[in-house]
């Protein structure tokens, strides 16, 4: 295998990978708070519809992403309200938001779907670019990517070494105790399921706007839910979100690489990979019940009515 | 000392908090001077909670005021309590498992609490000080339940503390630890804290507290200097003079083995769980015996593995009742083992004892089908609700009928339900996990006189309790479980509060004698 073969595979890894890490970012620091939000998906497709939609009107990338991460947002509020507010079960809410996002998304986007746009550019920066092997993975991509990482590092940080991340960690593992130390329970839940939210249309505009920049129905195609099964596969830790949605990005591409080497397998076959992944995955990790007790935020799904 | 008035640390004047349906504090006064140990006495619902809510600033009061020095506070929120010097132990720990000791103690400081570096070693430091050594970086579901409720003091302590609340702090601790911890109160008392006990074990009072005030009811029935004072009186202001406070009742042996456990060993699959180590039980028909133990020693899984929840090797669980002679039962589940004649009042009210959201008609027939409340797999409805009637005359069950839902009754009603629903099947073997936790001295007593009842004919009754005074009333043997063994199981007069203590820290040696010869040398 030449050096260029595997300097392609890893930069289109990354490229792959980015939109799942964006969203299980969020998902991530929604679950730490004890909130189990099924709705990525739609949220997703929100991001997507409404990113291209504004990028396409206005002209402006920019103003596409901004927007796209509005839509998110208000999603998830939506979502937070429904759960937080009204006490409703989280699960069938996520579904349900799933459910109206994917229908919202091919109502608006009904217009646009065809429709030509110029997507994001990759950013070279000199020098970097041009180291072997690494350099088009990690330096040869465009901003959104880039952006992966600022965020994939706030995270860590913010969970691993800030004050707030300590809160969010307690909330997700006891809102009662937080409650009664004095801990906003509530509002860490607000803010937290609105990350997930904003992460998620980020994700679903980078798809539409930069990965492939187009606009077509249900175009995540199950992003969201491999987010979802991501968190659980990286037991909820940073670092193991970015190294399985890295790794989660290679198995979506994997029929490139036969094709490099020379083999022939249907993509058919080897576009199931992910998705086969991701259910060995939960199986080895629920094989094991007292690991996965001690990994999971303690109270995930768990509604908190505060009582006075 | 000057004859100028010292105002006290705390005063709560005309405290009012109306619940729907219920007043939970009404024109409640209470004052606690520097340095004092005040007791706040009370029965379960008596509102000893809400007016503590009160002073933390998790809940409003509708009236009254409270004075702090001498000053008007309105306490706002917890973090307001604390910055004016207030701390709380909580009776139902406010911990979080999965993060260290150092990471809880700094998310309760707030802002104030700094770097973690420097604030690891300042509860070192602390915690030596008072005599409750803790390692900061140990994660909280690693340290034993008595260890937990150090954390929480500690992380009071660190902070300026003018005034601890400690909620039934002595609950979770062997006697021996409840000693430990009034020496450190004791200290702490003496560097001028106030500290408010709340408690209801009347003996605890008496030995640590200066002052008690008495709630019944939401209202103050009495005040007064325990030291002055015998458990007997006070316990009828707690309680009104009408109930029967203290009695004793009969010991005996059993003869026939009814519930036998032989060389029960049983690994947990619960990473917080408890491994059973060998485990050997007789209970003979017509006998209570009594298990003690610290929470979290075993006895969940060896109420589990009784019940039928939990299976067993074949040949280490049996039962010996009339109808099949001796069955071994370690792989029968529960409800084959409940046609055997056995009942079973869990630890947990709502959710295994009963289902909250069902009527009490429903949850009488949660345990009581086999008593011929289903017939060919159709429920007899009318059965059922005279059933789930005679439980609620029967036990005095406070509740609005058989048709209201499980969780609108209080923790002690539901618990008269659930004991009631046990025993008016007429068990051959009774399981019963703290029977009276929670429950207030009248029905207690209640409880107890109907556990001495069945007992009376010939029932096999096991009661696992932390409520070591319980056990000693009505236990006819006794014994106590640590880290999943189990003690030698005595006759209880021949049985001391300070052996049963040592033997829930797991200390089973017989009781040394004093050495009164040969230690001159």
């Amino acid at each position: 295998m030449d050096i260029d073969l595997i300097s392609n595979i890893l930069y289109a890894m990354v490229r792959t990978g980015t939109p799942l890490l964006i969203v299980a970012l969020g998902e991530l620091i929604c679950e730490k708070s004890g909130v189990l939000n099924l709705g990525q998906e739609g949220m997703m497709l929100m991001g997507a519809v409404v990113g291209f939609v504004v990028a396409l009107l206005s002209g402006s990338l920019l103003l596409g992403f901004m927007l796209a991460i509005v839509a998110g947002m208000l999603m998830s509020i939506i979502f937070a309200v429904i759960t937080m507010e009204l006490s409703a079960n989280q699960v069938a809410t996520g579904l349900a938001l799933t459910i109206f996002g994917t229908g919202l998304s091919a109502f608006v986007g009904a217009d646009f779907v065809g429709k030509p746009i110029d997507g994001l550019d990759p950013i070279f920066i000199p020098v970097l670019t041009d180291l072997p092997i690494i350099g088009r993975m990690l330096f040869g991509q465009d901003l959104i990517v880039y952006l992966s990482f600022v965020l994939f590092g706030g995270v860590y940080w913010f969970i691993k070494y800030s004050r707030p991340g300590l809160i969010l960690k307690a909330v997700g593992e006891n809102p009662h105790s937080a409650n009664a130390i004095g801990l906003p329970v509530l509002k860490t839940r607000y803010l937290a399921i609105i990350f997930g939210g904003a992460m998620a249309g980020l994700a679903g505009s980078y798809l539409s706007l930069a990965y492939t920049p187009l606009w077509a129905e249900n175009m995540s195609a199950g992003r969201g839910w491999i987010a979802l099964a991501l968190v659980v596969f990286a037991s909820w830790k940073a670092e193991r979100v970015l190294l399985g949605a890295w790794l989660f990005g290679l198995a979506s591409i994997l029929h490139l690489v036969f094709q490099g080497l020379g083999f022939s397998v249907s993509p058919n076959l080897l576009a199931i990979l992910p998705y086969l992944a991701t259910v060995v995955v939960l199986v080895i990790l629920s094989s094991n019940q007292s690991r996965s007790r001690l990994v999971a935020p303690m109270s995930l799904g768990k509604p908190f009515y505060a009582k006075s | 000392m000057p004859k100028q008035p010292v105002p006290p640390r705390l005063s709560l004047r005309g405290i009012t908090k109306q619940y729907p349906g219920c007043i939970a504090n009404d024109d409640v006064h209470l004052s606690i001077a520097p340095a004092e140990i005040h007791a706040l006495l009370g029965e379960n619902g008596a509102g000893k909670s809400t007016l503590m809510k009160v002073i933390y600033g998790l809940v409003k009061p509708d009236r009254g005021e409270l004075l702090w020095d001498g000053l008007p506070l309105e306490v706002k929120d917890p973090a307001h309590a604390r910055k004016m010097g207030i701390g709380m132990v909580f009776q139902h720990f406010s911990l979080f498992d999965t993060l260290t000791v150092t990471e809880n103690i700094a998310l309760a400081l707030g802002d104030d609490a700094g770097e973690l570096g420097p604030l690891a070693e300042k509860i070192r430091t602390v915690s030596e000080k008072y005599g409750m050594a803790i390692n900061p970086e140990r994660e909280i579901h690693t340290l034993s339940v008595g260890e937990r409720q150090r954390v929480e003091i500690v992380r009071c302590l660190v902070q300026d503390i003018r005034l601890l609340i400690l909620d039934e702090p002595t609950s979770v601790l062997t006697p021996q630890e409840v000693e430990v911890l009034f020496v450190t109160l004791r200290q702490l008392a003496s560097e001028g804290c106030s500290i408010l006990f709340i408690s209801h074990k009347l003996n605890e009072v008496k030995a640590l507290c200066h002052k008690a005030t008495v709630l019944r009811g939401g209202r103050v029935s009495g005040a007064c200097i325990p030291s002055e004072q015998d458990t007997t009186s006070m316990a009828k202001m707690m309680v009104g003079d009408d109930t029967p406070v203290s009695t004793t009742y009969p010991k005996v042996l059993g003869d026939k083995p009814v519930l036998e456990i032989t060389q029960l060993d049983q690994p947990s699959h619960d990473p917080f769980g408890v491994h059973l180590k060998n485990l050997d039980l007789t209970v003979n028909a017509g006998e209570i015996v009594g298990i003690a133990g610290v929470a979290g020693n075993g006895q969940e899984e060896l109420l589990a593995s009784l019940s039928g929840e939990a299976l067993s090797k074949a040949g280490t669980v049996f039962f010996n009742t009339s109808s099949a002679g001796k069955t071994d039962v370690a792989l029968l589940p529960p409800d084959q083992r409940r046609a055997l004649g056995l009942g079973f009042v869990p630890e947990e009210r709502l959710g295994r004892g009963a289902v909250p959201e069902m009527s009490l008609t429903e949850n009488a027939l949660l345990t009581g089908f086999l008593t011929g409340l289903v017939k060919q797999g159709m429920v007899g409805w009318q059965k059922t609700e005279a059933f789930a009637d005679k439980i609620i005359k029967d036990y005095k069950v406070k509740t609005a009928g058989r048709h209201a839902q499980a969780d609108s009754l209080s923790g002690g009603n539901l618990q008269k339900f659930i004991i009631g629903r046990e025993i008016l099947q007429d068990p051959k073997i009774l399981i019963a996990a703290h029977p009276t936790w929670g429950v207030d001295i009248g029905a207690a007593t209640a409880i107890h006189k109907a556990l001495i009842t069945l007992r009376d004919q010939g029932a096999a009754i096991l009661v696992v309790s932390e409520d070591i005074d319980e056990l000693f009333l009505i236990s006819d043997r006794i014994g106590a479980i640590c880290d999943g063994e189990l003690s030698p199981i005595k006759p209880t007069p021949q049985s001391s509060i300070e052996e049963l203590g040592r033997m829930m820290a797991g200390d089973f040696s017989p009781q040394v004698q004093p050495a009164t010869e040969g230690t001159h040398a």
